[in-house]
């Protein structure tokens, strides 16, 4: 792809801080208008790069590009036509929500009846018409997450970037908001965004690349990253023991690959029912069995690992 | 920069209320408790001026300093620790120095107002001898932001509030009370003394009290003006590396 048709270029991108590398060498390339996600645990470098995108943080080494400009020269200028949504609030909670939009509009220079209006239209947009009079503090985490995303499209941006934009939120309100950013996405948005929550990437991203210790370890859509990572089904066996391991033999070829965990051994197959049929005719029996499609989540804990990172 | 102001007006303008007490009421107290009180015991008042007369401009430019230090300490760091104002700023399309320079614009229109509320108490209390007093409004600014600059930088560079109280023990109450402001620094001792003519406070207190009095300020005066814009100028860009080393990481 060449540079000018994408909305973010990006080759062997590098973020330093003194002796810790977060960022070490990635090629991103988001093309205008398509919702791209950057998944991986925590501390994997989603939250740096997205900083460098952001142009707050200018990259160590390597070329980056946004909207066809250069980040370490151009900073105001790309932000102009940035929306940025971060992962904590930063509302100002002594302002009114109505007053968080009209003055952050003031930012971009945007004239004060101009902002009126469009505060009013995006009120609308993110359901809180009724709120506009009152102050953030005691609006609920999915009330103030909204009008963080209003505040990020005072601009009209091309492009928003949403770190982990429902992280903390409750199910109704998680819905809201990528029922929110779809709709973004299709009045020709591009959207950039961080999440460890898999489904939400299944929801939005069009395309996402997995990071991990800095680096990107696949990149590609949801769908051909589950058939190029996983296989097509997952069974799911627990087995009336302490012991799970102990079946690991007994289950030897019936699978493309098992693993083995604590409370219960996962076999990745492409038809499940036949495998569990295999299970039966070598008379195991599982106390549950569960047979269920493979997801994203399959395809993260597989390429990122099951340890926990802090 | 003149967006980031408004945005710190808009935001005035919900809690001033809260402030006008302060900016109102301590004038009133502290020109009856120290002019008034203290001047009564004072028989002959200080280099044949009455006391109230003499202690009036310092009294004005140690609001000044006094408000400048309320407005660079908690809330700068509140803006970088707890509400993180400044990083949503950074997101915009505003230079670093657009986003210090709004910021301590502000500073100095709440210095500003608190040393008008003061010079009108004054005035009332018919302790303003000469019309140069006029002169402590931009002398109550220039020596606002001599403090307010470097004690922002100070503030981007803690990361508890603890440290701020640290700085109000061992810097501001000692400034406040050996700068001549209540009395005169010749009294003092020959090292709080240099201590005095190093820190701001007794320059603007020293320019003011010329004003207040009608005295010409002479190449004295000069020199102080350019002490406190030395100050500012040093106390600014220690802010601004400073901010920049928070906001572009």
């Amino acid at each position: 792809m060449s540079p000018s048709s994408s909305s973010i270029h990006a080759r062997g991108l590098v973020k330093r801080f003194e002796s810790f590398t977060a960022v070490d060498g990635i090629d991103v390339d988001v093309r205008a208008g398509e919702a791209f996600g950057f998944l991986g645990p925590n501390g994997a470098g989603k939250s740096s790069t997205m900083r460098m995108i952001g142009c707050v943080s200018p990259p160590s080494e390597g070329v980056l590009e946004i909207l066809g400009m250069d980040p370490r020269r151009d900073g105001p200028a790309i932000r102009a036509r940035l929306g940025v949504c971060p992962q904590l609030d930063n509302l100002d909670a002594e302002l009114t929500v109505r007053e968080n939009l009209t003055t952050y509009a003031r930012f971009f220079g945007i004239p004060r009846k101009v902002a009126r209006a469009r505060a009013d239209e995006l009120l609308e947009f993110v359901q809180l018409t009724e709120r506009a009079g009152s102050l953030v503090d005691p609006l609920s985490g999915g009330m103030k997450r909204r009008l963080t995303i209003a505040r990020a499209l005072v601009n009209e941006p091309d492009i928003v970037l949403l770190d982990e934009p429902t992280t903390g939120l409750d199910p109704q309100a998680r819905h809201l908001v990528w029922e929110r950013l779809f709709r973004l996405k299709q009045q020709g948005v591009t959207l950039v965004l961080t999440t460890h929550y898999m489904d939400e990437a299944e929801q939005l991203c069009d395309r996402l690349v997995v990071m991990d210790g800095g680096r990107i370890v696949a990149e590609g859509s949801p769908r051909s990253l589950i058939e190029q990572f996983s296989t097509r089904e997952v069974v799911e066996l627990r087995f009336a023991t302490d012991d799970q391991g102990s079946y690991a033999d007994k289950l030897a070829g019936l699978a493309d690959r098992i693993e083995v965990l604590p409370d219960r051994i996962l076999l990745y197959v492409a038809d499940g029912d036949e495998a569990l049929a295999e299970v039966g005719r070598r008379s195991l029996e599982p106390a549950s069995a569960l047979v269920r499609r493979s997801s994203l989540e399959d395809v993260f804990l597989h390429l990122t690992g099951r340890t926990l990172v802090d | 920069m003149a967006y980031v102001l408004e945005y710190h007006l808009v935001h005035y303008r919900r809690t001033w209320r809260a402030s006008v007490l302060s900016t109102f009421v301590l004038p009133l107290l502290t020109l009856v408790g120290f002019g008034v009180g203290v001047g009564g015991y004072v028989d002959g008042g200080i280099d044949g001026v009455p006391y109230l007369e003499w202690v009036v401009p310092g009294l004005i430019a140690s609001t000044a300093v006094q408000t400048a230090i309320g407005e660079s300490t908690w809330p700068v760091l509140s803006y970088f620790e707890w509400l993180k104002v400044y990083f949503a700023q950074a997101a915009a399309p505003l230079r670093t120095s657009a986003i210090l320079g709004g910021h301590l614009a502000f500073m100095m229109f709440r210095v500003l107002l608190s040393v008008v509320a003061f010079a009108l108490v004054a005035a009332i209390f018919g302790a303003l001898a000469s019309p140069w007093a006029v002169a402590v409004l931009p002398i109550g600014v220039l020596t606002g932001f001599a403090v307010a600059a470097p004690v922002t930088a100070y503030s981007a560079s803690v990361s508890t509030d603890s440290y701020l109280a640290i700085l109000m023990r061992f810097a501001v109450l000692p400034m406040s009370l050996f700068s001549g402001v209540f009395f005169p620094v010749e009294t003092l001792h020959p090292v709080l003394r240099a201590v005095a003519y190093a820190l701001p406070l007794w320059h603007g207190v020293d320019l003011s009290r010329s004003a207040t009095l009608g005295l010409n300020p002479g190449w004295q005066g000069l020199g102080q003006l350019l002490y406190l814009l030395l100050w500012c100028a040093a106390g600014w860009f220690l802010a601004l590396r400073r901010f920049r080393r928070r906001l572009v990481v």
